[in-house]
């Protein structure tokens, strides 16, 4: 096992930068997950520290020893680097049995049969293959050849396992079953593991830490509920949970950790973000923005904020209206109800919590 | 034993060099190029030189003199003309039978393949010869059914759409290993998903199945015009009668008339001819390069559109297609190959055996053209699959301005007329500089000129299947460790084996009766089947000649059903005929 760092590295297709000036840096045993829209550079930078593609500038280094400084002209292949691999598109060899795929691994290690035997039995079994072992891939369900996949994966013991969106082709329900299995495995081993998903419900459900990336940029890296109770921007907020973004220019700061905002005709206590403090001159140029999670936000006839209900949904003991806010009426808020509201409706509503960014962060790079 | 593996990833030596394309293992593979000049490039540029030098000083004599004469571009045209239209027969007959064989639930496939292999192992002499026998007013099978046509009136196969007819049906076959190669990748969920989205009947073909395979399509159809254009049986026996010259048939013209300027001009002709392949093949490159279509997904099992009630009659014309390529002039082969002697009425009475007596036990030289053949044929195609599979790899995955290079240049012996190249490895392996051998005379040169004629076809279907498959399946392999050797040997080597297999194939049946290139390098007792016919022909000798031929094609197909008994312990998928 080994931790991984990445210092400012960068890849570029033709003129297009695929992954820019990207620093990243694992704990040895750390479950990381790679979320972000598609095409936003997750397998570009998986591939890199793979070893697939080099990068144009930057450093990669795995358990402190260099493996890619276009610098000073290291390059380390990936079939020297131990790492572990599971692709999207499976990549099992048809025309090997799944004991030989299994196997393979071991086989360029040049191990003993019965050793081999040995291990291909157990990484078979932890994945619930035992009796497939002399099928052909193709005779395989999608789900059981992506346990195949990761069987592969684990007898080489890697350094670190690196999956790229490895349950987006099954279906729910196997989806929650694979990843209990990614999470005993993670436990059981304590490998490092770098998952790439755009599904942000299974990196908050299965990752220690999130890296959100747009645009070939890491947003924000962060346990989960620090992505979600505090992002850093604009698009961390937007992608990572339900809630809003609302615009706000009255910002009164308590203490580096807290605020008071003004919304509708009423002031809200709300955290804010540090760094927003320590750059006042933003915080007071409107730039200011809170996010309010449907948490945080209660039907309250009572309440000064009002809006006009869009949609009521009923969740099972508790209701999930969106609520159209503000004066131009442009932005709608997702609050939890205890009792159904009419369409058009109109509700008062009480925040109990926010926090407050800086909206223009990062959107300038 | 886990330190020392993991220790293995920091041996200094591993820390390679920048560029993708200069790790160390990599660096290995560029050495192959070398052989494949030496063998391949330099005698057609020996040859060139021949074109450049009047007299020992360097001049453009020689292109005045070719390039101002009208004969010139009127043999250019018609060389186009037959070779493009023949390429474009080939298209139609090898293209529809891969698409309804490889995609469709059409019965007896294996028998379909099997048979459609065979014309393109008549040497193409003979079946000129034979094709004008069927049709011609003497005719011996049509003559024996009375149904000849009349005395005196004009063969019509001797005319620029009869060659260009013959030259597609010949090369047929090319069209439809290639793709057929390329259709059994096809993973079956593309076109599954197709048929869900609605696509069905012709949407299917034209904008899904069609798209898909068109590396295949135009891969085979590049290398279908190449062969065309360079050959000379088919449009030596059928132009010259009708006074209609091509490129092949003007150079034997200029050899045959022996002058002092003979080599430069010849030379002249051969870059016209090698310039035309090259442009051919430079318009596939970029056709292919626009596309990238990977096959993403397993390669399963195949696929089954039914045919339902058309399959009969769909089977029908599949069948009567066959006939009329392969079993008529077989036949008209076989009636020439029983006359008691060339232009005698063939009937039940009057067959006979004698010549199949006469070369099988009164003339050694068969046996012996039988064995060299063989040699030859096996080794080329081995030897050429074995420097294709790495030879490929590195023309598709590590691309350079080199490897681009020698990706035309490989080409042009494939596309010269074999007479040519025979010249220019002579020229240059008579006396070989610095070992101060010659290998003329020997076997040793048909053989170095086999490998550099037929390199292209062997390097061909493996490039491209190497060019369709899924990379991750590659990258799977580099990160458990599997260095470049052991990739090419466990993952690309048996992925790629059925396209290797075709292209082996190819070479073996294209080598085993091989006429123009032996035709001016064998010496006595090193002569080759393709030449023993030409000379028994030559000598008027007909009937004997077409007996040969009649064994050429029984022992390959004897070889042929060898392969078939031997299929279950073979890998999947390398017997072409195989489903
Ligand atoms: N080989 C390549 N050549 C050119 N552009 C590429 C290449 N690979 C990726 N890109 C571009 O780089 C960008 C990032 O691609 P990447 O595959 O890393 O996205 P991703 O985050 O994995 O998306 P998804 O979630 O859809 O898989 C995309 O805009 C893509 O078009
Ligand atoms: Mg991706």
């Amino acid at each position: 096992m080994a931790d991984i760092n990445l210092s400012r590295i960068t890849k570029s297709f033709g003129d297009y930068r695929a992954v820019n000036q990207v620093s990243l840096d694992i704990a040895d045993g750390e479950f990381v997950a790679l979320l972000g829209p598609s095409g936003c550079g997750k397998t570009t930078l998986l591939r890199l520290l793979a070893g697939f593609e080099e990068p144009d500038g930057g450093v990669i280094s795995l358990g402190g020893q260099v493996v890619a400084d276009p610098q000073s002209n290291i390059m380390v292949t990936p079939e020297m680097r131990n790492l572990g691999i599971v692709f999207q598109s499976y990549a099992l060899w048809p025309h090997m049995s799944v004991a030989r795929n299994v196997g393979y691994p071991l086989e360029v290690r040049g191990l003993g049969r019965a050793e081999r035997d040995h291990k291909i039995k157990a990484a078979l079994d932890t994945v619930a293959l035992g009796p497939y072992a002399d099928r052909s891939p193709t005779e395989l369900s999608g789900g059981q050849r992506q346990r195949v996949a990761l069987a592969r994966c684990l007898v080489m013991e890697p350094r670190a396992v690196l999956l790229d969106e490895p349950l987006a082709n099954l279906d729910v329900h196997l989806r929650e079953t694979m990843q209990q299995a990614f999470l005993d495995f993670h436990r059981r081993t304590g490998a490092t593991m770098i998952y790439v998903t755009h599904d942000q419900a299974e990196a908050m459900a299965m990752a220690d830490r999130i890296a959100v990336m747009d645009k070939g940029h890491i947003r924000q890296m962060a346990a989960p509920e620090t992505l979600y109770r505090e992002p850093a921007d604009l698009m961390v907020a937007g992608f990572v949970g339900a809630g809003a973004v609302l615009p706000i220019s009255n910002v009164s700061i308590t203490d580096d950790r807290t605020c008071s905002v003004r919304l509708g005709d009423t002031d809200v206590a709300a955290r804010i973000c540090p760094n927003f403090v320590r750059n006042r001159a933003a915080a007071h140029a409107g730039q200011a923005g809170i996010c309010l999670r449907p948490e945080d936000v209660w039907v309250d006839d009572a309440g000064a904020l009002r809006g006009s209900v869009e949609d009521c949904v009923y969740l099972g003991g508790r209701f999930r209206l969106s609520v159209r806010i503000g004066q131009d009426r442009d932005h709608v808020l997702p609050v939890y109800a205890n009792r159904r509201a009419r369409i058009g409706e109109n509700v008062g509503l009480k925040v109990s919590d926010g926090w407050v960014f800086d909206r223009m962060q990062g959107e300038a790079a | 034993m886990q330190a020392v593996s993991r220790l293995r990833g920091f041996w200094p030596g591993m820390i390679t060099a920048r560029s993708n394309s200069n790790r160390s293992s990599d660096r290995l593979l560029y050495w192959l190029l070398v052989p494949v000049f030496v063998v391949s490039i330099l005698p057609i540029v020996r040859l060139g030189f021949e074109g450049v030098m009047v007299g020992g000083v360097p001049s453009f004599d020689y292109f005045r003199d070719v390039l101002g004469n009208g004969s010139t571009w009127q043999a250019t045209a018609n060389s186009l003309y037959t070779a493009g239209l023949g390429t474009i027969i080939s298209l139609l007959i090898g293209g529809s039978f891969a698409f309804l064989v490889a995609l469709t639930d059409v019965r007896a496939k294996a028998a379909l393949v099997f048979c459609f292999m065979i014309p393109m192992m008549i040497p193409p002499q003979i079946t000129a010869l034979s094709w004008v026998q069927l049709t011609g007013p003497s005719s011996a099978l049509l003559n024996a059914f009375g149904i000849a046509p009349a005395m005196g009136s004009p063969q019509p196969l001797y005319s620029a759409e009869g060659i260009a007819l013959l030259l597609g049906i010949q090369h047929a076959s090319i069209v439809f290993l290639t793709l057929r190669a390329n259709l059994r990748m096809l993973p079956r969920e593309q076109i599954e998903a197709a048929r869900l989205a609605g696509a069905r009947g012709g949407r299917l073909w034209w904008q899904i199945i069609l798209p898909l395979t068109s590396p295949g399509l135009i891969a085979g159809t590049a290398m279908a015009f190449v062969t065309a254009l360079g050959n000379f049986g088919i449009t030596a026996m059928l132009g010259i009668p009708a006074n209609y010259a091509t490129l092949p048939t003007l150079i034997y013209q200029k050899l045959a008339g022996f002058g002092p300027s003979v080599l430069g001009e010849v030379s002249v002709l051969a870059m016209l001819i090698g310039a035309i392949a090259i442009c051919g093949v430079a318009l596939h490159h970029r056709l292919l390069s626009k596309r990238d279509y990977r096959l993403m997904g397993m390669v399963g099992r195949p696929l089954d559109i039914r045919l339902g009630a058309r399959r009969p009659m769909i089977e029908g014309i599949l069948w009567t297609v066959l006939v009329a390529i392969l079993v008529v002039p077989l036949l008209a082969l076989i009636a020439t190959s029983l006359v008691p002697a060339f232009g005698v009425k063939l009937n039940f009475d009057n067959y006979s055996f004698a010549a199949f007596r006469e070369v099988l036990f009164v003339q050694p030289s068969t046996a012996r053209a039988f064995q060299n053949s063989f040699m030859l044929s096996v080794g080329a195609a081995v030897t050429l699959v074995l420097v294709c599979l790495p030879l490929a790899y590195v023309m598709v995955r590590r691309p350079s301005r080199l490897t681009k290079l020698i990706n035309l240049l490989v080409e042009v012996p494939y596309a010269l007329p074999g007479v040519v190249l025979a010249i220019a490895c002579i020229l240059l392996f008579i006396r070989i500089p610095l070992l101060d051998v010659s290998l003329y005379g020997t076997l040793g040169i048909i053989f170095i000129a086999y490998l550099a004629r037929f390199l292209v076809i062997a390097l061909r279907p493996v490039m491209n299947s190497f060019s369709q498959l899924d990379p991750a399946l590659e990258e799977a392999a580099q990160a458990c460790g599997a260095g470049l050797g052991r990739r090419l040997r466990d993952i690309l080597l048996p992925l790629a084996a059925p396209s290797a297999a075709a292209g082996a194939l190819l070479v073996f049946l294209t080598a085993f009766n091989e006429l123009t290139v032996s035709a001016l390098l064998w010496a006595s007792g090193n002569e080759t089947l393709g030449v023993l016919i030409f000379n028994l022909d030559d000598s008027g000798d007909t009937v004997l000649a077409s007996a040969v031929a009649v064994m050429v094609v029984l022992v390959v197909i004897a070889l042929m059903s060898c392969f078939q008994l031997a299929s279950r312990r073979l890998p999947k998928g390398v017997v072409p005929w195989q489903t």
